[in-house]
């Protein structure tokens, strides 16, 4: 199943002007185990979705008390340098929809 | 004059905060049902480094003039007329010197149109550039997550520094009787956090709560940032409720607006401190409530600010235009680069190191850049905007130009359609930006005594000659 179908909220957003967070909110526990459970936002998956060095993910929440998880990894550039593409963050979180959850 | 001295030593205190950002703001209805609740304070946030490096470099408010004065005037006639504290955190948006002038100059008009006067606390939050350079030195400065090595350039080149002041600042200006206290870069949750710190009320509690409050009622759903939230705290919790009927707050809406714009939603570091939600609990009062409890604040050895800087990088010009030929589409790396280099060679005395030629490709990977995993996908259209940061204005417009014509004219492999290359939605077709700022100092800074960077100063505002 696609995370789109399984997930509310799928967003992306500064977290400050040097990294790049990411929420996955559900409004069933049983979507947010699943998807927890099939570890496919994990680091190294979620470097590969965005072709990104492991190291670059600084971290990865999974936040029971919101049924949320939350990637953190840092901006290629700093918010407004030169060749920025998306000075708040706010359109980086396409490629996730499309995430295949077994 | 000491209104405040009211809110001691309650067993709870009410805070509302009528909107999101101080400017974004608010339905009458909703901040009428606010001021019906008896609050003790009204405070708004109205800062953040969202908007990119340009308004905290230029010294611009990123919130326009009317829409503020629009919502400063509603809730300076409210706060004289309930006696309570009105707090407004990081003016202007960025808190730097010129956006608390501008700030202040706004109070002022509507405390004279209003026929009032007031007592207002201005707390500057501008750190001086020798100050900053001796930490550096002394080594009491750190980066704050993936920043770049802090060098001398970065702060004497920077336009405005300024650091987050946290609750200390807010609370003297409190206790020395401000009516108004407008502050300049400040850790959001400050303003909602101090009257109820003030008043004898946990401080985890109270930034916990201003966490959410600076956000009004974007933790309600439907959310809004345009819209008044009501903070009730207690010794142990306190409760959100949004001042709209249609809108509501369930645990859900709470729990995942902690996760909004922080990289970790257990651990939230501001000044002098962290903040623990790991034990925290969210619990439905009502259909509309919902009471947060269980959130510690774990003290740091040493006290550290945020400080924030940025610096000019150059002048912008841009021209936007689309592209519909198959063909140049196909080839559009390729054309890209003849471009660049027909501009640079034209221009031989021009070292390309002063000069920032970009091209971004919307429908390919304009969005994502090279984070785009689709890139390879071939569209039926692009939209192009040719980008030039140089160091003057001039360069800028001038290699801006020549790139645009030398696209627009270029033959390559292939080409059919050789009337021209580019379509242009405008004439003028290029357009200058002015200056170009980057962030230059994104940095912690121990401090021995979290007051002595924030100067107030006090001053008696609005309708002077009616006191003679």
């Amino acid at each position: 199943m696609r995370l789109a179908d399984l997930a509310k909220v799928i967003r992306s957003k500064n977290a400050g002007p040097f990294e790049l967070t990411f929420d996955v909110l559900f409004d069933s526990e049983e979507a947010y185990v699943r998807v927890v459970d099939s570890g496919r936002l994990r680091a190294d998956h979620f470097a590969a979705i965005y072709g990104i060095a492991p190291g670059d993910v600084l971290s990865v929440v999974e936040f029971a008390p919101a049924l949320a998880i939350k990637i953190t990894i840092r901006r290629a550039l700093g918010s407004g340098d030169l060749g920025e593409t998306d000075v708040y963050g706010a359109q980086q979180h396409a490629p996730l929809l499309d995430v295949e959850i077994p | 004059m000491l209104v405040t001295e009211e809110v001691c030593r309650l067993q709870e205190v009410k805070v509302l905060s009528p909107t999101a950002i101080l400017g974004y703001g608010f339905p009458d209805a909703s901040f009428q049902r606010g001021l019906s609740m008896q609050p003790d304070a009204i405070a708004v946030d109205a800062g953040s480094t969202d908007p990119g490096p340009h308004y905290l470099g230029s010294g611009k408010s990123f919130t326009d003039r009317l829409a503020v004065k629009r919502d400063l005037l509603r809730m300076i006639e409210a706060a004289l007329a309930q006696r309570i504290p009105l707090l407004i955190g990081s003016a202007g948006g960025a808190g730097a010197k010129p956006h608390l002038d501008w700030c202040a100059e706004i109070i002022a008009e509507c405390l004279t149109e209003l026929g009032q006067t007031a007592q207002v606390a201005i707390i500057a939050a501008d750190q001086d550039v020798g100050d900053i350079l001796h930490a550096l030195h002394e080594q009491r400065i750190s980066p704050l997550g993936p920043v770049f090595p802090l060098t001398e350039a970065h702060i004497t080149e920077s336009t405005h520094v300024v650091a987050q002041m946290g609750t200390e600042p807010i609370l003297q200006a409190l206790d020395a009787g401000a009516e108004i206290i407008l502050a300049g870069r400040c850790y959001d949750p400050a303003v909602f956090a101090a009257v109820p710190i003030r008043a004898g009320l946990p401080e985890s509690l109270a930034l916990h709560m201003g966490k959410i409050l600076e956000c009004a009622a974007i933790a309600a759903t439907p959310g809004s940032g345009s819209d008044c939230m009501l903070g009730v705290i207690d010794q142990d919790g306190f409760v959100l409720e949004p001042m709209n009927p249609d809108r509501s707050c369930t645990v859900t809406s709470v729990a995942a607006h902690t996760l909004y714009e922080k990289s970790d939603p257990r651990f939230l570091p501001g000044p002098g401190g962290v903040l623990d939600l790991s034990e925290c609990q969210f619990q439905a009062l009502d259909g509309r409530r919902v009471r947060v409890s269980g959130t510690t604040f774990q003290a740091d050895a040493t006290y550290r600010v945020k400080l924030e800087g940025a610096r000019q990088v150059g002048f912008r010009t841009i021209s936007i235009a689309g592209v519909r030929s198959p063909d140049f589409i196909a080839s559009l790396d390729a054309i890209l680069e003849t471009t660049r280099s027909a501009v640079f060679a034209n221009f031989e005395d021009i070292d390309p190191a002063d000069a920032t030629l970009l091209f971004h490709c919307y429908g390919r990977d304009g969005v994502m850049g090279p984070l785009e995993p689709k890139r390879d996908a071939v569209p039926h259209e692009i939209g192009l905007v040719i980008e030039v940061t140089a160091q003057t204005q001039a360069l800028a417009d001038t290699l801006c130009a020549f790139a645009r014509s030398t696209l627009l004219h270029l033959g390559y492999p292939g080409r059919q359609s050789t009337a021209g290359n580019l379509a242009f939605p405008y004439s003028p077709s290029d357009v200058a930006l002015g200056s170009v700022f980057a962030f230059s100092l994104y940095h912690l800074m121990q401090v021995d005594d979290p007051l002595a960077p924030f100067p107030i100063e006090y001053r008696l505002m609005g309708d002077l000659h009616e006191i003679g």
